[in-house]
């Protein structure tokens, strides 16, 4: 059966790829060496449309009228200016609303494009710029450490990472986000208290890696100025063992928290990731993989939450669960030694 | 003899869901259609796969194995028709559910007229209103223009003027359409379906065929102005769909071509179906199917010809979860809920689930949470359900009406560890009304059947007929006046053995009489105190009942439910009406 996977690795190589949400301009070039804020490409977004009735204005039908434009489709005008003109006794004018760009013109009337914000599509990943997709997006390699997470709130910042948790299950408190924190990434368990996520926009932090949330937090944290990225889940969940692991063992290194929307369609996750000098490119992470006796997984559902262990044995057939439920299952040793039969849709493979 | 049985014998049928493939093979055995065998797979349209074959392709795979017959050649190529040796099959059909709701922009006249119909079309089938425009609309056409572009709609729906009528306010809404489309960047124009004024349908083509990514005319919805005919768009909506999807998931149109050029949704293949089977047991009353998935809640009624469909994606036990306390409280998810568990804990289940909407519940404490979620789903869906029916059909006290019979399916129904439990799911979910058998479709085979149905008219009747759905009970459910124990209803039953039983329901209880599978019996009830099966107030009935899982079940615990406030109460009798039902 095919097994989800989540990348929580010491030491890989990354593909990333990168798109603008409308076409725009690619700035990085193949070869091009990015940090994970670089800008990358950018792109207007949001513009607005006026839709300008010039037969009216000129007070002639729509065939007639279009002979009098002065502007065409794709041009430019300045707020004010003259677009179109009648002459003789009784002249009229048809005036440029707004300043913008003249984008269809038809039956009488005119499309003038206006303002719109430019966007700016960061790397989100230290590494080397491996392709370019024209006006699209580009494609990033990089090598280190990467966690990836089940929840982001779609921001992305870079950072020195502090750690708030001494246990996996350590619950975080308003009270322990203090100035010393300004500006770091604070890596933490549990947070049950949606004022820990305030507390920390007014300072501000840089960025919070979470274990898990209570549901209640979640308004706060999608709210939040800063990047969220949750391990685990939601509940009261510790942070699985290798992320705890990896993470604490990586503090006081800059780190780049892209705390990105889930998105499992297309495959992007929210992760942090740590630049590590190499001397060799390792092998690239596997995207796929299917279940087999000897990988390490993670229970991801209610009971024994973030739980991790080893496969010891794909089950035959159908097993029966505690519940009373049939489905194929897996014998899994947990790290406390205790071996446990898991459902496969409640497993991923950590890899 | 009919053409299905000249040309086609082996039928391999295909459904696509958001979590699980399945592929199913039927034949011909003894002269008759037979549901063979199931294989499944995990879908694999989304990351890292993101090709729907390859799912299809492991489905089919796993089939074999279980059928013992090669369908996939050494190159991995569906064989398509069988050969002389056997290998292969004859025909295709798929059906499909995968994806994310399509995002989709409504567009009407009269919001009580055109926009309600088009808005009641877009209910039959997995979408995701992001606007509505109309004439009320309060907003200049620029600013409906932006709001079009910036939602960027995958698909419009438009209808609006009875056929023959006045054209000017459509053409004007059509005017806004074409110019946001044509403002999108071409990879993410919509397509676009139009069911309104017939004589506008030859201008909307040529208007916006270049510009909307498809453009399929169907027949008005609302061809006068007390008439609403949603059935042919519904049809033309599911191929649009099905168009959009393919958009998303290229190696759909490999599988339509292997399936005789149709894939139809799941959800209007399950409504032919049901429409279909409304006629086939003629029962006086009406068909009702229900589809428990992780995308959605599907229920549909047929009233013979008439079909009333609804896709419910706010009730999905997926993803959507996260979603759900917008539509519901904890406290009546709680309430279902026998054993004790805390409030954080299904709260937390809701969004965990969410995260993996395939994940199954191991826990007796995870099972009791997902079959509480499902009942207050089911009873959400069913209310909505109600409240659409036009106004003759729908029953009393915002209830479902009586159906003959009932069928579920989804596998959180009909997977639960008991019959007890399946049968309790439907019960408090449904709630229904009057004499009703409840079927399973455990295997998921309506949709299929549905599709099946378009080349071949034999194949559904002689599967269901085989025996391709599970009786679970003969469900009566009187309705009377008086306190909790007063009798309501006196039951006798005869078994073909000649064994009797013989019961007085009190309100409040739940009564089994078991009926085997595979035997028949006579059932005699006279309701008390002019209490209602369906039949009228006091009015008994003798009558035929299959033999099923459960037998007959007499639920007299009222309509609609009604639980105790009292926690420990509650729970107390949620505990006894399983036990009752054989736990």
């Amino acid at each position: 059966m095919i097994a989800p996977v989540t990348h929580i690795l010491a030491l890989t190589t990354v593909v990333r790829t990168r798109l603008l949400p409308a076409p725009g301009r690619i700035i990085a070039k193949v070869g091009q060496k990015v940090a994970s804020t670089d800008v990358v490409g950018d792109a207007i977004v949001g513009r607005k449309h006026i839709i300008v009735d010039f037969a009216q204005q000129l007070d002639q039908p729509p065939k007639k009228a279009a002979t009098f434009l002065k502007v065409k489709k794709g041009q430019k005008v300045s707020h004010g200016e003259v677009m179109g003109a009648t002459s003789g006794l009784f002249p009229r004018e048809v005036e440029a609303p707004a300043e913008g760009r003249v984008v269809a013109i038809g039956g009488g009337k005119l499309v003038l494009e206006t303002g719109g914000v430019s966007y700016e599509m960061v790397a989100g990943i230290p590494g080397v710029i491996s392709d370019v997709m024209a006006d699209r997006g580009v494609v990033i390699r990089a090598t280190g450490a990467v966690i990836q997470g089940v929840y982001g709130n779609g921001r992305l910042e870079t950072g020195v990472m502090v750690s708030l948790f001494e246990k996996p299950d350590d619950v975080l408190s308003a009270s322990s986000i203090d100035v010393n924190l300004r500006g770091s990434i604070v890596i933490a368990g549990h947070v049950d208290n949606p004022a820990v996520i305030k507390s920390a926009a007014e300072l501000p932090l840089r960025g919070m890696i979470l274990a898990s949330i209570t549901p209640n937090v979640l308004s706060a944290v999608a709210q939040a100025p800063f990047p969220v990225l949750i391990t685990d889940g939601f509940g009261r969940r510790p942070m699985n063992t290798a992320a705890f692991k990896l993470l604490t063992t990586n503090v006081k290194r800059e780190v780049t928290l892209n705390a990105e929307i889930y998105d499992r369609q297309n495959g992007t996750r929210p992760e942090v990731f740590i630049t590590l000098p190499i001397s060799q490119e390792p092998a690239e992470a596997r995207s796929m993989e299917t279940f087999a006796p000897g990988q390490t997984v993670r229970v991801c559902y209610l009971a024994r939450p973030s739980a991790i262990g080893t496969l010891v044995q794909l089950r035959p057939g159908l097993s029966v669960l505690p519940s009373g439920l049939k489905a194929p299952a897996a014998e899994i040793r947990l790290e406390t030694g205790e071996q446990v039969l898991v459902p496969l849709t409640n497993l991923e493979v950590l890899g | 003899m009919p053409a299905s049985l000249i040309d086609g014998n082996s039928l391999l049928a295909v459904d696509i869901g958001t979590v699980t493939t399945r592929a199913a093979y039927f034949d011909v055995v003894e002269g008759h259609y037979r549901f063979i065998a199931m294989g499944q797979a995990p879908t694999t349209c989304n990351a890292p796969m993101k090709n729907v074959a390859l799912g299809v392709q492991m489905a089919i795979q796993n089939l074999q194995s279980v059928i013992g017959k090669p369908l996939i050649d050494n190159e991995g190529h569906l064989t398509i028709p069988s050969q002389p040796d056997g290998v292969g099959v004859d025909s295709m059909v798929t059906t499909l559910s995968a994806g994310p709701a399509i995002k989709t922009l409504l567009v009407g006249l009269l919001a009580d007229v055109s926009l309600k119909s088009v808005e009641t079309l877009a209910q039959t089938t997995y979408l995701r209103i992001v606007d509505r425009i109309g004439l009320n609309d309060q907003r200049r056409p620029d600013q409906q223009v932006d709001a079009i572009v910036r939602h960027s709609p995958e698909l419009v729906l438009i209808a609006g003027g009875v056929d023959g009528g006045a054209t000017s306010s459509i053409q004007k809404v059509l005017e806004i359409i074409g110019l946001a489309a044509y403002l999108l960047p071409e990879a993410k124009r919509p397509a676009v379906l139009y069911a309104g004024n017939q004589e506008l349908a030859g201008e909307v083509e040529q208007s916006l065929n270049n510009i909307a990514s498809q453009v399929k005319i169907s027949s008005n919805v609302r061809p006068s102005l007390d008439v609403e005919n949603l059935a042919p768009a519904q049809r033309d909506l599911s191929s649009l769909v099905v168009k959009v999807r393919e958009q998303q998931m290229p190696e759909l149109a490999d599988l339509r071509q292997l399936s005789n050029g149709v894939i139809l949704l799941s959800a209007y293949a399950q409504g032919r179906m049901i429409r279909f089977l409304s006629s086939y047991f003629d029962s006086g009353k009406g068909v009702l199917s229900v589809d428990a998935g992780a995308s959605a809640i599907s229920i549909g009624a047929s009233f013979k010809s008439n079909l009333y469909l609804n896709v419910f994606p706010q009730f999905g036990l997926g993803e959507p979860l996260a979603g759900l306390l917008r539509h519901t409280t904890l406290d009546e998810i709680m309430r279902w809920i026998a054993l004790e568990i805390p409030p954080e804990m299904v709260r937390d289940y809701l969004y965990q689930k969410s995260l993996y909407p395939a994940a199954t519940p191991a826990t007796v404490e995870e099972l009791a949470i997902e079959q509480a979620v499902l009942r207050q789903n089911l009873q959400l869906a069913a209310r909505i359900m109600a409240s659409r029916l036009p106004p003759t059909l729908r029953g009393r006290d915002g209830l479902l009406p009586s159906f003959e019979p009932i069928l579920a399916s989804g596998a959180a129904i009909t997977g639960a560890a008991t019959p007890g439990q399946k049968l309790m799911m439907l019960l408090d979910g449904l709630q229904p009304t009057g004499i009703a058998t409840l079927a399973l479709d455990q295997n998921n085979l309506l949709s299929m059947l549905g599709a099946a149905s378009e080349t071949n008219s034999i194949l559904p009747i002689q599967v269901i007929d085989s025996g391709a759905l599970a009786y679970l009970a003969t469900v009566i459910a009187p309705v009377g006046k008086g306190p909790y124990g007063t009798p309501i209803l006196r039951a006798k039953l005869v078994r073909e053995d000649g064994t009797q039983q013989a019961v007085e329901v009190k309100i409040g209880n739940l009564q089994i009489l078991p009926v085997e599978n595979g035997q028949t019996a006579r059932l005699e009830l006279r309701p008390l105190r002019r209490a209602d099966i369906g039949l009228g107030p006091g009015k008994g009935a003798d009558l035929d009942v299959p033999g099923s899982m459960l037998g007959v079940v007499i639920d007299a615990r009222g309509r609609p439910l009604h639980l105790p406030a009292e926690t420990d109460q509650r729970r107390e009798l949620l505990n006894k009406w399983l036990t009752m039902v054989g736990g």
